[in-house]
């Protein structure tokens, strides 16, 4: 029998080969990842780009005047945008964390039941239900103003969000939250000193997260807006097929958001935490 | 023993005032949109004068044959893109788990997708793969085509192959991610104690990567084809009219001029709802791993 040679990874070929291999594939892999993101952003600042050109015959900063221009009322849609999303998240953390630490901290009775019923808004799709709000919304008149709008997002979110709790609190010893009273700190110097530093990150990181998702919905706010509600999401969707060069524009606009969350809270994102598992609703 | 009630009581009382807020927002809103929802497709819609329950809107979408076309496409989009996403992802795991240089950058871009809009994606698949697009440009250059009418049609095409890239573009890091997770947490010891055994490479993955990965993988396959299976926005962009996907038709219906065509609609949403019903019954049973970690 002969036994192999100890494998010894800068000397050996085969396995500079596979390094090389390996480089290859990474590299191909963000290549794909990146690929869309190429055409938006080049045609953010093109001027002229007829076919079969591959790159612009002449450049222009035309589409992001016209984004920063007070006419094409994109900014005032990206703050609609952000005060539905503000709005959303607060309503989330507000009634997602107590939710969050009764299903993480508790065994009750119908315990399997409220799980199911947080769990379904997360997979059924949007569309399916919010057909069925849509006149309910009207009759209240909620329907073509942001207070309808952020309601209505609260169905995606909330239930993300309480999941993150859960995931925050079965992770949380309550045990503190006891040693602190019987060292006879008050219920709120509890919860102030004991519990919300210990849940903090999770919050945080839930909260940005939820704030992507309602940043990000479309056709909640289409059906429930009924085109008086104008987000970045229904404004970048009317300019896809028109305009290209404004659509591109909008894109990085549109992202930024996002990149800024994942830099603030990629040291918390392992795929083991439930914050990655909402994620799919982006 | 009096004492123990009352505190179990107390605890009873605060669990429901934790919760009390968050289901009545679900209760509300989901379950209100449901039942209103299917109350509606059952023909039961007093505002356009419709009193009477029945199925007729049920027995009309599933003998229409363009119902029946959307319903096969949605299943081959969704069941295409979270196959190949799964694949593709185990692979990008794999490559992405070793400490190589750069490693958190590379895994810094590899996770930038999942925050990126599908929207956004969407739009970027369509500049990229429409006939005037960046890639045919190239392939122009490149003389391999000499009109746009050359390029395979990728986008508004009977395949849908526009929208599954934009899915595996979207979905890989998403279940990449949790894949990684979990191989990092687990270690390469197994693997390398399979290796010294005499497995090769493929049946140390095969028989000891493959099973412990394999929860995660399921998990997210999930949530990936019920999202893919239920979303509008990417094939209302992306998509023919004809056959549309399933979500694309029920809105088209609902926001038809004809008020007749509403119970349709609703019985649309319902088929979706019903088919996303299954699936979460899946998940619980496959999976509890976000509810209890």
């Amino acid at each position: 029998m002969t036994t192999a040679p100890a494998p010894m990874p800068h000397f050996n070929p085969r396995s500079v080969g596979r390094v090389t291999l390996r480089w290859v594939g990474i590299a191909g892999l963000l290549a794909f990842l990146v690929a869309p993101m190429v055409p938006l952003f080049i045609w953010s600042i093109s001027f002229r780009w007829f076919y079969p050109d591959i790159l612009p015959s002449e450049y222009s900063s035309r589409a992001w005047e016209q984004v920063i221009s007070p006419t094409n009322n994109v900014l005032g849609s990206t703050w609609q945008t952000t005060l539905i999303a503000l709005l959303v998240t607060v309503l989330s953390v507000l009634f997602g964390v107590p939710a969050g630490r009764a299903l993480g901290l508790h065994n009750f009775r119908g315990k399997r039941i409220v799980e199911i019923m947080i769990l379904a808004p997360i997979i059924v799709p949007g569309l399916a239900v919010v057909l069925g709000i849509d006149t309910m919304f009207i009759r209240y008149g909620l329907s073509g103003n942001i207070i309808g709008v952020s309601l209505v997002h609260l169905v995606p979110t909330l239930p993300y969000m309480t999941l993150v709790m859960s995931g925050v609190y079965a992770n949380y010893d309550v045990d503190y939250e006891l040693q602190a009273r019987s060292l006879g700190a008050g219920r709120w110097a509890t919860q102030r000193y004991v519990t919300l530093p210990a849940v903090f990150p999770g919050v945080v990181v839930g909260a940005l997260f939820t704030f992507l998702i309602s940043w990000s919905q479309y056709v909640l706010t289409l059906l429930i807006g009924d085109g008086q509600v104008q987000t970045l999401p229904i404004l970048l969707f009317n300019f896809a097929r028109s305009e290209p060069a404004i659509a591109g524009a909008l894109s990085v606009v549109f992202i930024l958001p996002g990149i800024l969350v994942l830099l603030l809270s990629s040291k918390y994102l392992s795929g083991d935490s439930a914050a990655v598992g909402g994620i799919g609703n982006i | 023993m009096k004492m123990r009630l009352t505190e179990k009581g107390a605890q009873r009382l605060s669990i429901s005032f934790l919760l009390a807020p968050a289901l009545a927002v679900i209760i509300l809103l989901f379950l209100g949109g449901l039942i209103t929802g299917l109350l509606r497709s059952l023909n039961y819609f007093p505002l356009i004068g419709l009193n009477d329950f029945n199925f007729e809107a049920y027995v009309a979408i599933f003998t229409d044959n363009g119902f029946i076309q959307s319903l096969v496409l949605t299943f081959h989009i969704a069941f295409t893109s979270t196959l190949i996403s799964c694949i593709l992802a185990v692979a990008a795991a794999l490559l992405l788990r070793p400490a190589f240089r750069g490693k958190r950058i590379v895994h810094f871009f590899f996770s930038l997708n999942l925050t990126i809009p599908h929207l956004v994606g969407a739009i970027g698949v369509l500049y990229l793969f429409q006939n005037s697009g960046l890639v045919s440009r190239i392939m122009t250059g490149l003389d391999l085509i000499s009109k746009p009418a050359d390029f395979p049609a990728m986008v508004f095409d009977p395949w849908a192959i526009g929208i599954i890239i934009q899915y595996v573009w979207k979905e890989i890091p998403f279940i990449g991610v949790i894949v990684l997770a979990i191989l990092l947490s687990v270690g390469e010891d197994y693997e390398s104690v399979a290796r010294s055994l005499g497995a090769n490479r493929w049946q140390a993955f095969r028989q000891v990567t493959l099973p412990l990965i394999m929860p995660g993988v399921v998990s997210a396959s999930v949530i990936v084809f019920a999202f893919t299976f239920g979303a509008f926005e990417i094939p209302y962009l992306l998509g023919r009219t004809f056959p549309a996907a399933l979500p694309v038709l029920a809105y088209q219906s609902y926001t038809d001029v004809d008020l007749a065509a509403r119970p349709q609609a609703m019985a649309m949403a319902m088929v979706i709802a019903f088919i996303s019903t299954l699936l979460i019954m899946a998940y619980m049973k496959l999976s509890r791993v976000y509810i209890r970690e």
